[in-house]
């Protein structure tokens, strides 16, 4: 793992007007991320964390600070951060094929934005599509409609599109939050698979402890909302390939998990009493 | 401002379904459960004879009462109206030759009913092809949406038949007098409908779209157009519906060939059997424009994103 910072965000604090007044809903974010860093983002819900994702994204722009992806300001949304939407966002009229062709048409094909790049034909921009399905295991639905196919297979396509478009960055909004408990592990572990084989900087937004300790590099863990601020980082020095059996009576893992609960349930719980 | 008058695409067809399948008289959930299973009738290979009973009996009913109801009042005399029987063989002999020409003004019920749907069919027509680009205008551009909203709202509430002297005055003809009024009456819920609809667009498909950074065209052509679909053909639904009901009224100030002056052409021959086979036929097929529509609709529905 380098250590040149890829995604930088400095003093980043981001507003909502709302009727009753501004509500801060992030306040003086500073965080780096290295290239080819696992980071996730861990909170209790309405922490920020999805906005804090959507500011790297290039969904919304932040009220104050800024946001860096290579050194260049992040100004809009781009295909080299692909995101991973929490509730899979698949066009339901298109096929699964389609859904991963059409961001794959867009980066590669024929008026493709990326300078010095040759726009490619068909069958290759095909294949490319192919190979994304593949790697998620759903070659054999890629002719079947997003409302013909589970949830999870939903949710594998909508991380092949984002694959497919080959990003430095991979965003994931709580990517398997929907999902039942054994789904969500076999795509963890298919998941660690993609991420340990393409050397992908990865930034995803969990409340799941166990995800996120068994995924991550680096936990990023974000204070209650109001004006939410990033209260620790936990660095998970865990090797790599991690197995979920193996982790499970691994000393570290634990020590790791006790910290997240900790922050979670001791130190950031009282604001969520208050609030409810 | 616009969305006071949506109708959900979603909600429609069971309401519909019912109203085309019965005479109206179930209540709300029942209809929609009726109409659900209905749908999901082909699933079910073999077909329960009670539930089947269950399903036409009461329409059946429904539509003895009337006829009993109507023999009643008929045979009193007082009503001076013709019995179901009379009305019967005034249909058969109506039917028995639909489509005879024998003079520019005296056709056969075929053709009146072809020609009030053509004319029907290029009013709306010309709506479809003015309100639907209008309505993505005023749904994708808050400025124009504003700036129409007071128009939509001053002009719909009009009656379209107020406008035929307009198109009387313009046209300098009653054929596009009537196509004139058709247009008027269809244009505001394919307006109206497409707006919305392009108002709710799921953010996450926009979201989609700007990560994907896709091109205007793509947006339109693979978001847009088909999320706003089925709001648009509901569009469609509501706009074929009052025109069907208004090119009657229209066709009786305008007069020519059309069912609704040939109603008023019997009334002044006081053929009162022909008015009321006129009227069924009317309500026929309104039927089945709606249920052919309602088809349409549903093909083209899919599911939303759960968010």
């Amino acid at each position: 793992m380098s250590a040149t910072p890829y995604i930088q965000v400095e003093g980043v604090t981001q507003t909502f007007k709302t009727q009753r007044g501004d509500f801060v809903a992030l306040q003086g974010i500073a965080l780096s991320i290295n290239k080819g860093e696992f980071v996730t983002l861990i909170g209790h819900s309405g922490c920020g964390k999805s906005t804090l994702l959507n500011l790297i994204a290039g969904l919304s722009a932040p009220t104050e600070g800024v946001l860096l992806c290579a050194g260049r300001e992040i100004a809009g949304p781009g295909p080299e951060r692909a995101v991973v939407f929490q509730n899979h966002s698949l066009l339901p009229w298109l096929t699964c094929f389609e859904n991963v062709y059409l961001g794959v048409e867009r980066v590669f094909g024929a008026g493709s934005r990326s300078i010095g790049a040759k726009a490619e034909g068909k069958a290759d921009l095909v294949a490319r599509t192919h190979a994304a399905l593949e790697l998620v295991g759903l070659n054999q639905a890629a002719h079947k409609r997003p409302g013909e196919i589970s949830g999870g297979m939903k949710q594998r396509v909508g991380i092949a599109r984002a694959l497919a478009m080959e990003p430095k960055v991979l965003l994931m909004d709580e990517p398997f939050g929907a999902l039942d408990a054994l789904t969500r592990a076999k795509l963890q572990d298919e998941l660690l698979e993609i991420v340990a084989r393409s050397q992908r900087t990865v930034v995803m937004v969990t409340h799941d402890v166990d995800e996120a300790v068994l995924l991550s590099d680096r936990i990023v863990m974000l204070t209650n909302g109001p004006a939410a601020t990033i209260g620790e980082v936990l660095e998970v020095p865990l090797p790599r390939p991690r197995k979920r059996v193996e982790l499970a009576e691994n000393p570290g893992y634990l020590q790791c998990r006790k910290a997240v609960l900790d922050f979670l349930y001791t130190r950031q719980a009282h604001v969520e009493k208050e609030a409810a | 401002m616009v969305s006071a008058v949506f109708h959900s695409p979603q909600a429609q067809p069971p309401a519909i379904a019912a109203l085309a399948s019965g005479l109206g008289s179930q209540s709300g959930p029942a209809a929609a459960a009726r109409a659900r299973s209905v749908s999901s009738a082909p699933r079910r290979a073999s077909i329960d004879p009670n539930s089947w009973l269950q399903q036409a009996l009461p329409p059946a009913l429904g539509l003895l009462l009337l006829i009993g109801l109507w023999h009643l009042l008929a045979s009193t005399g007082e009503a001076r109206l013709p019995t179901p029987g009379a009305t019967w063989s005034a249909a058969v002999e109506l039917f028995s030759d639909p489509f005879f020409v024998y003079g520019p003004n005296d056709v056969g019920i075929g053709w009146q009913v072809l020609t009030s749907l053509e004319r029907v069919g290029l009013g709306f027509g010309l709506a479809a092809l003015v309100g639907i680009p209008f309505g993505f205008l005023i749904g994708r551009s808050v400025f124009i949406g504003r700036m129409c909203a007071p128009l939509i709202s001053l002009f719909k509430p009009v009656s379209p038949l107020a406008w035929l002297p307009i198109g009387l005055l313009v046209f300098q003809g009653s054929e596009p007098a009537a196509i004139w009024t058709i247009f008027i009456c269809s244009i505001w819920p394919m307006i109206i409908n497409t707006a919305v609809g392009v108002q709710r667009v799921p953010q996450d498909y926009l979201n989609v779209a700007r990560v994907l950074n896709l091109s205007e065209w793509k947006i339109l052509t693979k978001i847009l157009l088909p999320a706003v679909l089925p709001y648009m053909l509901t569009g469609v639904r509501l706009a074929v519906g009052t025109a069907w009901l208004v090119i009657v009224a229209a066709e009786m100030l305008t007069g020519g060939v059309g069912i609704g002056f040939w109603i008023w052409d019997e009334w002044n021959n006081l053929n009162i059997t022909n008015i009321i086979v006129a009227i069924f036929v009317i309500g026929l097929v309104g039927l089945v424009l709606e249920w052919a529509l309602v088809r349409l609709a549903r093909a083209f529905t899919f599911e939303e994103v759960k968010s």
